[in-house]
Parts: C-alpha cells; sequence; structure tokens
C-alpha cells in the first residue's frame, strides 16, 4: 500500500459539518491512481511505488515507451509503500486509502506571483506614506552597512521572483471522502491554481 | 470542472426556503444547543439585507429588543437554523435597509407590499 496519491484541484467552497458549523474546503479530484513502475532495493536500490494519474493525449517518446500499451498518464510520482499487501505493476490506488477525519499533508506548485517587490515577498512593511517621502513607499530599506563589512551579505531578503515553487501544507483535515465521485475535500486552502496537480499524502506529523 | 463543486454545493441547499426580500419581516427558527438538550429559539425581525447566494446564502435580520437593536445573521443552508417564515411583505426602494438603524419607533415602520 502507499500513503499518498496524486490529484487535482479543483477549486474551494464552503460546506456544512456534523454540527453545522460553515467549514471551508478545498476540493481535490483523486481518481484512482495506477502503478506503472514498482522499484525494488535489488533491481534500483531503493523500494518505491511509481504511481500515475490524469491521462493526456500528448506525451514524449521515452515516457510513451515507459507505460507501453498502459494509459497514458501525465503524472508520475513515487511513493515510498508501506507493509502490508503488496502493489504490482498495474494495479490501482483510490482514495479509500484516506478516510473522513484524517490528517494530510498537499503538495502542489504555488500560483506564480512574477518578479515581486520586497513588501509582497518577504512582507517588509515599507516606507513612511508621508513627511516628505518621495518613491520610498515600497522600499526596502538599507540593506547592510558600509565599508565594514564591504558588501551584502548572502541571503538578504530583497525583490525577486515569487510564488511557482513546490509548497507543502500539512495537517489539513479530511472533511470528506466522496468515493463515487472521487473527490476529496479537504480543510482550508491547497497550494497552487484551479486543475493543478496536488499530491496528497497522510500527514507525517500527525496521525489522526 | 466545476460541475463537481456545483453539485457538492447543491447538495447542500434546502429545498423549500421562502422567497425573502429585504423589508420583509421574517421568524427564522435557530436549534440552540442547552446542556443536552436542543430546542427551537425563534428570532423575528425586518430583513435588513440579503447575503451571497449558493450554500453561504445569508439573511440579516434585525429587531429591537429591549431597547437595544439586534442584528444577527443566518446562513438560510444551515442545518441549524430550522426553518424561515415570511410574516409580512414589506414594499422597500432599496436593497441595503442600513437607513433603519439610525431611527427609531415609529420611524422604523415599512410599507405592506400590496398583491
Amino acid at each position: 500500500m502507499v500513503e499518498g496519491l496524486i490529484g487535482r484541484k479543483l477549486g474551494m467552497t464552503q460546506v456544512f459539518d456534523d454540527a453545522g458549523v460553515t467549514v471551508p474546503v478545498t476540493v481535490i479530484e483523486v481518481e484512482p491512481n495506477l502503478v506503472t513502475q514498482v522499484k525494488t532495493p535489488e533491481k534500483d536500490g531503493y523500494s518505491a511505488v511509481q504511481l500515475g494519474a490524469i491521462s493526456t493525449k500528448r506525451l514524449n517518446k521515452p515516457r510513451k515507451g515507459h507505460l507501453k500499451d498502459r494509459p497514458q498518464l501525465r503524472y508520475l510520482r513515487e511513493f515510498t509503500p508501506v507493509s502490508g499487501d503488496t502493489l504490482d505493476l498495474g494495479d490501482t490506488v483510490d482514495l479509500a486509502i484516506f478516510a473522513k477525519g484524517d490528517m494530510v499533508d498537499v503538495v502542489g506548485v504555488s500560483k506564480g506571483k512574477g518578479f515581486a517587490g520586497v513588501v509582497k515577498r518577504h512582507h517588509f512593511a515599507g516606507g513612511p506614506k508621508t513627511h516628505g517621502q518621495s518613491d520610498r513607499h515600497r522600499a526596502p530599506g538599507s540593506i547592510g552597512a558600509s565599508s565594514t563589512p564591504g558588501r551584502v551579505f548572502k541571503g538578504m531578503r530583497m525583490a525577486g521572483h515569487l510564488g511557482h515553487e513546490r509548497t507543502t501544507v500539512q495537517n489539513l483535515r479530511v472533511v470528506d471522502v466522496l468515493a463515487d465521485r472521487n473527490v476529496l475535500l479537504v480543510r482550508g486552502a491547497v497550494p497552487g491554481a484551479r486543475n493543478e496537480m496536488v499530491l496528497v499524502r497522510k500527514a507525517v506529523k500527525r496521525r489522526a | 470542472m466545476g460541475t463537481i463543486i456545483d453539485s457538492i454545493n447543491r447538495q447542500q441547499l434546502k429545498e423549500h426556503v421562502p422567497d425573502i426580500f429585504p423589508g420583509d419581516t421574517v421568524r427564522v427558527s435557530v436549534k440552540v444547543v442547552e446542556g443536552n438538550r436542543e430546542r427551537l429559539q425563534a428570532f423575528e425581525g425586518t430583513v435588513l439585507r440579503l447575503g451571497k447566494s449558493g450554500p453561504a446564502r445569508s439573511v440579516t435580520v434585525r429587531r429591537v429588543a429591549h431597547g437595544v437593536g439586534v442584528e444577527r445573521t443566518f446562513l438560510v443552508n444551515s442545518p441549524r437554523v430550522d426553518k424561515i417564515e415570511v410574516v409580512r411583505r414589506g414594499d422597500v426602494r432599496r436593497a441595503r435597509l442600513y437607513y433603519l438603524r439610525d431611527r427609531v419607533g415609529k420611524a422604523t415602520r415599512i410599507r405592506e407590499k400590496r398583491t
């Protein structure tokens, strides 16, 4: 068995829980994942299960060769197998591995924000808005001292590209599992835009 | 793929909700938990505004209780809201009746809608 799956973020909405409280949820579509490769310590040096999901028409030749006559899948990701029944090539894993109330981590690629200033990227306060300030409203301020050290320290927070990076959100509660529609409702927000691929796995730090 | 979210939203909607408009007088029955038993509590007042639509649909109801203005916003589709009855249809000319907050007594009266 594995403890993670490939899914697709569909968007957000809100639902009422059993107590009648409104819960913000992200809707994640998790269609049954196909086992596309099983890696073994003997052959590959470590053990892993490669899962594939989301069919596509356009694949490059190496990928087609890897999948052979199996469905053409857009995303392949490796997961660490856990003890229990083993998975073979061609098996499918569906979202039955998650149950209502479980804690999960969701991995995605955050929305790209382009070249962002220091206020947006690092939450700097910017400069004063009044008292004779000009062009200083969103400036970073000082980036270091003068001839000692005579350089800017590495890692100084500055303007630059923001977003479009792998982001993990930990410990989100599974609000509901709609098995008949292959849909998972997870409390709160999840990185990425709609229709973006996300990985859902059982929480590393908390077990429900 | 908005259809999946649409159907999740539709599932949460109540089947029978009367048409409610600003200016109407409504009685909202809310489930209240007291200790370990549940009972219904009614809140009657004037609809000040309608909120969002879909599962987040809400109405804000205002009444003056013991000389103090009380406004409560109810989620129409919430399972905690047992039912909403329209007591009286009001005839008003705007969607948000915030002007009622500045008025007391006779001035807060709303004409009844003629049908």
